[in-house]
């Protein structure tokens, strides 16, 4: 038997489970907020076309409105000025081996219960892998947080001085990337980057350094409660969008059961 | 004297709800000069441009030299109560449904006998004040008062079925962010109104005027996002029933021009929020309050726009923000075709610059949020369709009334060169 036909059994069988990461698309969910005075960041939206009724009398349907990064989305390094010249840097030219592979999780649920501003620091990874091993190269890192269980006002966190929420250190990225070549990095809050992230330098130090170094990026996420730090893979795959900085997509991790 | 209008008692689910009916509505193109002074609470005649005599009703030709150039203007509505009779029969089932009417004839200081309805507190033989309102039809009609206000004078029921007085009726206001929704809420509660639904976007971002609205009495906060089709549905289903008056003061604005922009990106969310947010609100809210506007004392009976006065003439330096409110008045001229058969009456509400961050740069003078409660609440209690709130809404309102090409190139300017 394949080893491709093994895999669909077992996941059928459920020795192989599929974990969904991916928020439900809905107008309600917060998107990233900027300055009134620049662009910002469009909602989900849904108009119905017809409903079975005098618009169209069998089908239902519905045009959608949304941003690339509205939603749990995926960063192309084309999203940030370090990456824009970049050779394949959109979402269209990304090469489909890099919308599967292995992920590792970082559990910071504890810290961030603690300090809505918990910084995923490089003496965090080192201690992290002290117990899971050397992450491997181009591997994706998500940072658990719990923070998609949030709901409402609670998820942006914003303030009079901006959202707060954890997000990883500069350092703690440059050393995913230059230490561990990681293939991206991923959160479940509303950017890669902490909520005061702003105030680093350099401003936004995940999107600056990870899509400066081709890496991506994936935000919005849940679920990761149900992955083991180890041994997983994930499924990302971002819509063909030509020059697309980012896209919506449903992320999912596929566990072995032993791993669970 | 007039009795207390008391709160309606609650509805009962086992009578059919009223149609409504209306009073007639065919007037001569000439008498419509009546309807337009009265969308703005003005009382007008026609004066001959030759002999300076007044007329009525409304004509042609001057009833006295024939002259053809009889333009509009404010006269005193003062005169005297000659006659009065009670009509107590009639075919037209608005009035059958309102029995015993009464009418007069008055004798107006400028000249004319009018012939008109009597408020219950005039007498024959003394001095009334006359006012020129819109019926539930959409035109002018004359309506007689006591010189002298009187106890509970605005409960009387032909008073206050020419006017849409927030007195017992619950209103809709669409945006809780806007800088005048406190303002706005605190007015209406002053002025009777049982309750207030004020919606509220985003909640998952700060609001600074919840806790002061939440705090208010009859005031209930409720999720309602005029860009989202389902959250206007979903507000609408909960209670379209019981929306006697909707104001829609949600607005999103930026500065600049086509240029300036660049791109069509903040001029879709005007777009977004001041037009499809209104045509989403009125899909969702019209028929519902198109069904309810005989439905007694708090029957359905207005639709509120705030609409910046350079809906009329664009204001260059918020080019595209004039734009998207050109299209919303566009869009309330045709709700007011839409909403007509039903009596449901639309009022705008024509402001200047406001006092609010977006206009920050922009010189004084500038509209209080106070000051556009107060219109509301005014143009709601006399019944109006047509309102400038503040200077310089007035002033380009009217310059816009006498020449919209003037006003043009008044307000579209590129200074001289060197």
């Amino acid at each position: 038997m394949s080893l491709l036909v093994q895999m669909a059994e077992q996941i059928a069988q459920g020795s192989i489970k599929l974990v969904d990461l991916t928020h439900t698309l809905d107008p309600d969910f917060p998107v990233i907020i900027l300055p009134p005075e620049f662009g910002q960041c469009a909602r989900f939206r849904m108009e119905e076309i017809s409903c079975y009724d005098h618009r169209g009398p069998a089908w239902k349907w519905h045009n959608l409105s949304l941003s690339e990064h509205t939603g749990t989305h995926f960063d192309a390094p084309a999203h940030w000025v370090s990456g824009k010249d970049l050779p394949n840097n959109s979402v269209d030219e990304i090469a489909l081996d890099q919308f599967v592979g292995p992920v590792v999780v970082m559990d910071c649920s504890d810290g961030a219960r603690s300090d809505e501003d918990f910084e995923l620091s490089v003496e965090i990874i080192k201690d992290w892998e002290s117990r899971h091993g050397t992450i491997q190269p181009d591997c994706w890192v998500l940072m658990r947080t719990d923070w998609s269980k949030k709901r409402g006002a609670q998820y942006l966190n914003m303030r009079e001085d901006g959202p707060h929420s954890p997000g990883p250190t500069p350092e703690a990225v440059r050393f995913l990337i230059e230490q561990r070549n990681i293939r991206g990095f991923g959160t479940e809050t509303v950017g890669t980057d902490a909520g005061q992230g702003a105030h680093y330098t350099p401003p936004y130090p995940a999107h600056f350094y990870l899509h400066g170094a081709g890496k991506y990026g994936l935000q919005c996420l849940a679920n990761l409660d149900q992955l083991p730090a180890t041994g997983a893979v994930l499924i990302a795959a971002p819509l063909k969008i030509r020059n697309g900085t980012g896209s919506p997509l449903r992320v999912m991790a596929l566990v072995e059961e032993a791993q669970a | 004297m007039v009795d207390a209008l008391q709160p309606p008692a609650r509805k009962n689910p086992l009578l059919r709800t009223v149609s409504p009916t209306r009073p007639p509505e065919s007037r001569s193109r000439a008498a419509l000069g009546l309807s337009v002074a009265a969308a703005s609470g003005r009382f007008a005649l026609q004066r001959c441009s030759e002999c300076s005599s007044y007329q009525y009703p409304p004509r042609d030709a001057c009833h006295r030299c024939l002259c053809v150039e009889l333009p509009w203007h404010d006269v005193s509505p003062q005169g005297k109560l000659l006659a009065e009779t009670t009509i107590r029969a009639s075919t037209k089932l608005y009035f059958r449904e309102r029995m015993p009417w009464r009418t007069g004839s008055v004798q107006l200081d400028a000249g004319p006998v009018v012939i008109c309805h009597l408020h219950a507190d005039c007498k024959t033989n003394t001095k009334v004040r006359l006012i020129n309102r819109l019926d539930r039809s959409g035109q002018g009609v004359m309506l007689a008062l006591p010189i002298e206000n009187t106890v509970n004078m605005e409960d009387d029921p032909q008073l206050r079925v020419l006017t849409s007085n927030p007195k017992h009726r619950r209103i809709l206001i669409s945006d809780a962010r806007s800088p005048n929704s406190v303002a706005i809420a605190g007015a209406l509660v002053q002025a009777g109104a049982s309750a207030i639904f004020i919606g509220e976007s985003e909640s998952w971002l700060p609001n600074a005027q919840r806790d002061e609205l939440a705090s208010m009495e009859k005031v209930s906060l409720l999720p309602l996002d005029v860009t989202d089709t389902s959250s206007v549905e979903r507000l609408a289903a909960e209670l379209g029933g019981k929306c006697d008056i909707l104001i829609n003061n949600a607005r999103f604005m930026r500065e600049g021009g086509v240029l300036d922009r660049g791109d069509t990106g903040f001029a879709k969310q005007e777009m977004e929020v001041n037009y499809f947010g209104l045509m989403r609100l009125a899909q969702a809210f019209g028929p519902a309050m198109c069904s309810r506007t005989s439905d007694g004392v708090n029957s359905a009976v207005a639709w509120v726009n705030l609409l910046s006065v350079h809906c009329l003439s664009n204001h260059a330096s918020f080019g595209c923000f004039s734009a998207s409110h050109s299209a919303a008045h566009s869009l309330s001229q045709s709700l007011r075709a839409e909403f007509r058969a039903s009596g449901l009456r639309v009022m705008n509400v024509y402001t200047g610059p406001t006092e609010d961050d977006w206009y920050q740069p922009v010189p004084p003078p500038k509209v209080q949020p106070e000051a556009i409660a107060r219109s509301i609440v005014n143009g709601l209690q006399q019944g109006l369709e047509e309102i400038c709130c503040g200077d310089v809404a007035k002033d380009i309102y009217l310059r816009y009334q006498k020449d919209p090409l003037v006003l043009e190139k008044q307000m579209t300017p590129a200074g001289d060169g060197p």
